[in-house]
């Protein structure tokens, strides 16, 4: 086991810590994020309010807690989304080759050719349940790249001779992939799919910020600072604590992607 | 050469025709009845028959897309449903706009980006390649919008030094027009330095431990010569590439750099269709974008080609 670097655990434990306070929320001892009160509008952060009160005076501690809800929602739905079916297509394109991997290149292709807003925006604009919508457009996006890693990987692992020695056996194609192949994909797929995270949490702020989100009442930090912009000189707290808490856990998510992919590499080099 | 040029063109052609089934399919796959949604508010039971008439609702979707095709290709791109603007004609007046943000930014961020991208690999360990790869991390890590944010905050509103908003155009003075450019254009140049800069520096690294550097420097040449005229130019080929691909990243940055200091681009002509629901302006715009995009990395590549001159013989690739 290497040493881990001070950043690494440090940037982990802050994952953890507005993981787990997204995740809780609703059981912390917060305000209410929708709960209004005219009498402390735009109130500088206290003891009481940390990051002080926004132009309709409500909690802008308890609103970014919450609007990482729908940031974490998103990046990791949205994930989850791309490296499925961007994987499934990866490995059908890198094992079977032919007419199938042509297809699918195709694919690819098509959709690289869209700048990926574009595209993102284009998508939402359907009609339909915002989160959901948001997932979907953006798990579209992220399918092209994790449809060429997995595919890269399944061409160099298919000619390996455990892959070679489980066809020459006999094991069926389905099997093959699951037990021999795909345990061998998962490192390069995952290391990726962090970075993903940080890329899906800056598009949604991205969203949010234009108002393509999760619409209001439900808080999202790009929509916060969206509406908060033109108070910014009275009352920075209400943009910048939300953008320095979004700021801070994408830095973090960053952080771990590219230590969990530098020691990929480094494994990968050593084998 | 001819034959990749052809094959190449060939690519470009299916990829383009593939990119108008998708923006056909974007409107036609809407949910529900199409006039209906296309019209909105203002549909009346006369508009509603007109338009779907017009664009053949009552057709099977291929015979459809191949007479929505035959518009495209004749320059109609569709219109406005509530301003009756040709879609085309709209997006022509905005791209300037659009055009000059990304060409600026594009200079800005390679300018920053290259310079400091050769100094930290010549200097690899050192304090100012330490400062800056977490500087490039940290950049990495802010939305564009949270920059402009700073930028306002900073510059326009406490400073008094630029404008936020209030866009001049070049006809109306090109001092104007770049004091209302400053402030985009940085935004949205400082999320792409790390990118270029990232490739850059690992590329010199691997140039620089080669033998014609060490020859090079055998030779006597001042470093400053070394890195500029023998490995800056062996190491920035997939730079090229990458600022190509990464022009369709920069549109994206574009929308939300135009929507916030309200530059009439492009970027803000799509929200825009986007808040009004009008569907078909949207499909010509992503339409539009996308094409554009395929065009310039087709010319990335022949800059390529033009830079790396191994790509010029037949055979290998």
């Amino acid at each position: 086991m290497q040493r881990m670097p001070l950043s690494f655990v440090l940037s982990l434990a802050w994952l953890a810590l507005v993981v787990t306070a997204a995740a809780t929320a609703h059981w912390l001892p917060i305000e209410d994020p929708t709960k209004q009160s005219l009498l402390r509008m735009l109130a500088p952060p206290s003891a009481g309010l940390w990051f002080g009160a926004d132009s309709l005076g409500r909690d802008v501690f308890s609103r970014t807690i919450y609007g990482f809800r729908v940031t974490l929602a998103v990046s990791l739905g949205s994930v989850a989304l791309g490296l499925l079916f961007g994987g499934a297509l990866g490995i059908v394109a890198g094992y079977f080759r032919g007419a199938a991997e042509r297809t699918i290149l195709m694919g690819v292709n098509v959709l690289l050719a869209f700048p990926p807003l574009v595209l993102i925006i284009a998508m939402v604009a359907y009609p339909g349940q915002p989160l959901v919508k948001v997932i979907i457009a953006l798990g579209i996006v992220f399918m092209p790249a994790t449809t060429r890693i997995a595919r890269a990987n399944t061409l160099v692992f298919r000619e390996r001779e455990f892959v070679v020695a489980a066809q020459a056996v006999g094991m069926g194609n389905t099997r093959l992939i699951f037990r021999e192949l795909l345990p061998n994909l998962v490192p390069a797929l995952l290391a990726y799919s962090l970075l993903l995270v940080a890329v899906a949490a800056l598009a949604e702020a991205g969203l949010a910020y234009l108002g393509l989100s999760v619409p209001p009442p439900t808080p999202t930090l790009g929509q916060m600072m969206a509406s908060e912009q033109a108070n910014v000189l009275e009352a920075p707290h209400a943009v910048f604590f939300p953008a320095g808490m979004l700021f801070l856990t994408i830095f973090a998510l960053n952080m771990v992607g590219e230590e969990v992919q530098r020691r990929i590499d480094r494994r990968a080099r050593a084998a | 050469m001819l034959t990749r040029l052809l094959w190449g063109v060939a690519g470009v052609a299916g990829t383009l025709l593939a990119v108008s089934v998708v923006s056909f399919l974007l409107v036609a796959l809407l949910p529900g009845d199409l006039a209906l949604l296309v019209l909105a508010d203002a549909a009346t039971p006369e508009r509603v028959a007109a338009l779907r008439a017009q664009l053949g609702l009552d057709q099977p979707l291929p015979v459809r897309y191949v007479h929505w095709l035959g518009n495209v290709l004749s320059g109609n791109l569709g219109y406005a449903i509530h301003s009756g603007e040709s879609t085309l004609d709209v997006i022509l007046s905005r791209l300037p706009v659009t055009l000059e943000l990304i060409f600026l930014t594009q200079l800005l961020a390679l300018g920053i980006a290259i310079p400091l991208g050769i100094w930290s690999a010549y200097r690899r360990g050192s304090a100012v390649d330490t400062a800056t790869l977490v500087g490039c991390l940290c950049l990495l890590s802010t939305p564009a919008f949270v920059i402009g944010l700073v930028l306002i905050y900073l510059f326009a509103l406490n400073l008094q030094w630029l404008p936020a908003t209030g866009f001049v155009s070049l006809g109306e003075g090109i001092g104007g027009n770049l004091e209302s450019m400053v402030l985009p254009v940085v935004s949205l140049a400082l999320i792409e330095v790390p990118v270029y800069l990232r490739l850059l520096r690992s590329e010199m690294i691997g140039t620089l431990q080669q033998n014609f550097i060490a020859l090079a420097r055998g030779m006597g040449l001042p470093t400053w010569r070394i890195l500029l005229e023998n490995a800056l130019r062996p190491s920035s080929l997939n730079l090229i590439t990458v600022v190509g691909i990464n022009m369709g990243r920069l549109m994206g940055g574009a929308i939300i750099v135009e929507q916030m200091f309200a530059l009439p681009g492009v970027g803000q002509l799509l929200v825009e269709s986007i808040y009004q629901q009008e569907y078909l302006m949207t499909q010509g715009i992503v339409l539009f974008v996308a094409t554009m995009f395929i065009v310039i990395n087709l010319l990335t590549d022949l800059v390529y080609a033009l830079v790396d001159p191994r790509l010029q013989r037949d055979g290998e690739h």
